[in-house]
């Protein structure tokens, strides 16, 4: 923004000090603000719900696939992650607080406690999403379209973690890739191709949703940065808080996009057990 | 000029209304080139964009002559298959995302959004100039895929083409239209907060200008038929001005922007009455694609209201809005052939559907843009351009328009298909009248680079409001505005187009 004090063709009219030249009265800017962040988080909706729909859509077709994929996941990873991003949010509703009363410490540190805590949600994803890919459920190059190969590579390598904790041991082998293929190679049968893709179709989802919304957090972690670097330095007031206020909708914006990943994710096939 | 006989000076008609204070303006203010590339000021960043968009419809301009003259003779002879295929989706790709998107509501509607509603600015004049670099940044990786090979898929990049049998860069084009689709979105954004917090006081929903309403409309519904509604707006306004009568159904023409907003959401089935989808949802959507056409019709009988008994003036934008009328009314009424799910059978994927864009988003989308920049441009520059070469240029637009698309509605109801590179001899008449005509348009729309670039430097100083707009762009800056718009914030009492004098009376409020 230019210097505020380029509205001197205003004759001489008294500015507040945080008012940015564009606007006339403070009150303007205080309204254009939060509502220029509530249109935005209106297109995330509309950018998360394409997503949505499309898992709504598959969801019903292959309800028994994803049911079966979803199994696959790890709910305490998930749960513990949830947990952690709800945590994330009473912080940044308590810096969105004492920008309002005027305690421009505490925002700052409550800013930078929100940021500890998505760094923990992302770290604690970093290891789940290792595990997934170690297993093969990726849905990429290596997820062979034409055979039940990695499906039931995956399934088995979670039988034999569930074998290993069962006898209370954290390391456990993975399995051999030659023989999966060589039990399901040849009774294969276009039954099996089409479940392969289905649940194929879910970890294509669950990629895409998680990563988006991971995305979004290191966008806030950068925004959340700037806010607390500028709250330290004493920017906000009672009078003017708004770009808190804003950062804290965005945050919780995605902190509520995770709410719906978690159990349409995660909680899909938990009743199927291990 | 020699041939005065073209030459009407309506600039002399209508006085300085608002005078200068100072030679002191948003242009001469600060030469540096960093007060340009990280400029705030809306009106700089629209000119960026004019920049910008200039150039990439140079270059689709360039791959769509290279089509015509493929298509010159019946044989494959100067494209190869391949080639050919990956010139028309560039083509494609080229003018719809980095040229027709962002032309007015970026370039027009930034410059104007802020002088129309009496504010200093749009509402997030950093976001607005994020924008724009991400449009830049979108273009440099579109243009990157094109250089690495091009993508072969056509600008719809349909399944499986663009997927399971893909062999092209469709990835790299892919995140290039995703970072430009960005930059639209957070325009768009910028915009609505824009009109709902930044109006001056005085200025309600219902004294707006058709223009921020058509924009405004465009902002929330990120479409297809995003193309053609800014040039509404811009229209609304040219015919207002050079009528000098207040428009006929301002509050039918704002609620028919929204409308075609609203219908351009749910008629997107239309594309798909080929490819087996229910019959009853396809009746449906054929339904829902001719409800466009009330809108859209609503306003073509409104501007000819607008025009009746008033004092109309024949300068360049006027020209390129009767231009823009016709063709965009023709363009109009070949979609309602589409719509109607018998003829669609026949006519679908031929070159008819390629006529009926190109009349709806060239001959009405650009005609608008061009009446828009021809409008605007003394408040842009603070100059007037040689409304001889205007008008010829107008002319000589919208002759080569009907001789290049007008033979294409006659080879697609004659069965020659779209997107093929061969084509059988007896289309060859048709195809070289359409080529003919292709390069009659590439003069008509080469022109204006010559003579608005030369008025920019040379030409005539406009005074405050040469056309005699009732608008605040016109009545409330100086041409070119100040670094910050107004003197003072301007207060609006009146509606937009409040014409007095006797063509007043006709419609007097």
């Amino acid at each position: 923004m230019s210097a505020t004090n380029e509205t001197v063709q205003d004759h001489g009219q008294h500015h507040h000090k945080d008012l940015a030249h564009h606007f006339d009265p403070l009150e303007q800017q205080h309204a254009a603000n939060p509502l220029g962040m509530w249109a935005f988080l209106l297109t995330e909706v509309l950018f998360f719900g394409g997503l949505f729909a499309a898992y709504t859509i598959y969801r019903y077709k292959y309800s028994a696939m994803f049911e079966e994929a979803s199994n696959h996941l790890d709910i305490t990873l998930g749960a513990t992650n949830t947990v952690i991003l709800i945590l994330s949010s009473l912080t940044m509703a308590l810096a969105v607080r004492c920008s309002q009363t005027g305690n421009s410490l505490w925002t700052g540190r409550w800013l930078l406690i929100t940021i500890a805590f998505g760094l923990m949600f992302l770290g604690v994803k970093y290891v789940e999403w290792k595990h997934d890919y170690h297993i093969h459920l990726m849905p990429g190059k290596d997820w062979s379209g034409k055979d039940y190969w990695h499906w039931q590579y995956a399934k088995k390598a979670k039988d034999m973690e569930t074998e290993a904790h069962k006898k209370g041991s954290a390391e456990h082998a993975l399995p051999d890739r030659k023989d999966v293929l060589a039990d399901n190679d040849p009774s294969l049968g276009v039954r099996g191709i089409q479940e392969s893709q289905q649940a194929r179709l879910f970890f294509l989802l669950y990629f895409c949703m998680t990563s988006l919304h991971a995305l979004h957090m290191l966008v806030g972690f950068v925004l959340i940065g700037i806010i607390a670097y500028f709250a330290y330095q004493g920017a906000y007031s009672p009078e003017y808080y708004s770009p808190v206020e804003n950062i804290g909708l965005y945050w919780h914006f995605v902190d509520i996009v995770w709410i719906f990943l978690f159990p349409l994710l995660y909680l899909l096939g938990a009743h199927m057990g291990h | 000029m020699a041939t005065v006989s073209l030459e009407s000076k309506t600039f002399d008609k209508f006085p300085d209304v608002v005078g200068r204070h100072d030679d002191t303006n948003y242009l001469n203010h600060d030469h540096s080139i960093t007060s340009w590339l990280f400029t705030l000021d809306h009106k700089r960043i629209g000119l960026l964009y004019l920049v910008t968009i200039t150039l990439m419809f140079l270059l689709g301009g360039a791959l769509a002559g290279a089509i015509r003259l493929e298509l010159l003779t019946p044989k494959g002879d100067f494209l190869t298959a391949d080639t050919y295929n990956k010139a028309f989706t560039a083509h494609g790709i080229i003018m719809l995302f980095f040229f027709l998107i962002p032309s007015i509501p970026a370039v027009l509607g930034n410059f104007l959004v802020p002088l129309m509603i009496g504010a200093k600015d749009v509402a997030f004049p950093r976001l607005n100039l994020l924008s724009y670099y991400l449009y830049f940044a979108g273009s440099v990786i579109a243009l990157t895929a094109l250089l690495l090979g091009g993508v072969d898929t056509g600008w719809t990049f349909y399944t499986p083409f663009s997927s399971t049998y893909s062999n092209s860069y469709v990835i790299v084009m892919a995140v290039g239209l995703f970072v430009v689709g960005f930059s639209s979105i957070l325009t768009g954004l910028n915009f609505i907060i824009t009109v709902h917090r930044m109006r001056c006081p005085g200025l309600t929903w219902f004294r707006l200008p058709l223009f921020i309403w058509s924009i405004y409309a465009t902002s929330v519904v990120q479409l297809v038929y995003i193309m053609i509604l800014p040039s509404l707006g811009v229209t609304s306004e040219v015919i207002a001005t050079f009528s000098r009568k207040n428009v006929f159904g301002y509050h039918i023409i704002a609620f028919s922007s929204i409308a075609i907003a609203v219908f351009g959401f749910i008629v997107w089935a239309h594309h798909m009455f080929t490819t087996g989808i229910s019959p009853y949802a396809a009746m449906v959507f054929s339904l829902l694609t001719f409800s466009v056409a009330i809108p859209s019709g609503i306003k073509v009988f409104s501007w000819l209201a607008t025009m009746y008994g008033g004092s109309i003036s024949f300068d360049t934008p006027m020209i390129y809005a009767f231009g823009f009328l016709g063709l965009f009314t023709i363009g109009g009424l070949t979609g309602l052939f589409l719509s109607t799910l018998g003829t669609d059978i026949h006519l679908h994927d031929t070159y008819f559907i390629v006529a009926h864009f190109h009349y709806i988003m060239v001959g009405g989308a650009i005609m608008g843009y061009m009446a828009g920049i021809h409008y605007w441009w003394p408040k842009i520059t603070g100059k007037m351009y040689s409304e001889f070469w205007g008008k010829l240029s107008a002319g000589i637009t919208f002759i080569g328009f009907n001789f290049t698309f007008f033979p294409q509605f006659i080879l697609g109801y004659l069965g020659m298909p779209r997107r093929y590179y061969e084509y059988p001899d007896e289309f060859q008449v048709l195809n070289v009248f359409s080529t003919a005509g292709a390069s009659i348009l590439a003069i008509g729309y080469s022109m204006p680079l010559f003579y608005m670039t030369y008025s920019f430097f040379f030409g005539e100083k406009a005074n405050s409001n040469p056309y005699g707009g009732s608008t605040l762009e016109w009545t409330n800056t100086t041409s070119p505005p100040s670094p910050h718009n107004f003197e003072q914030t301007p207060v609006v009492t009146e509606e937009p187009y409040h014409y007095h004098g006797k063509e007043a009376a006709v419609v007097s409020h």
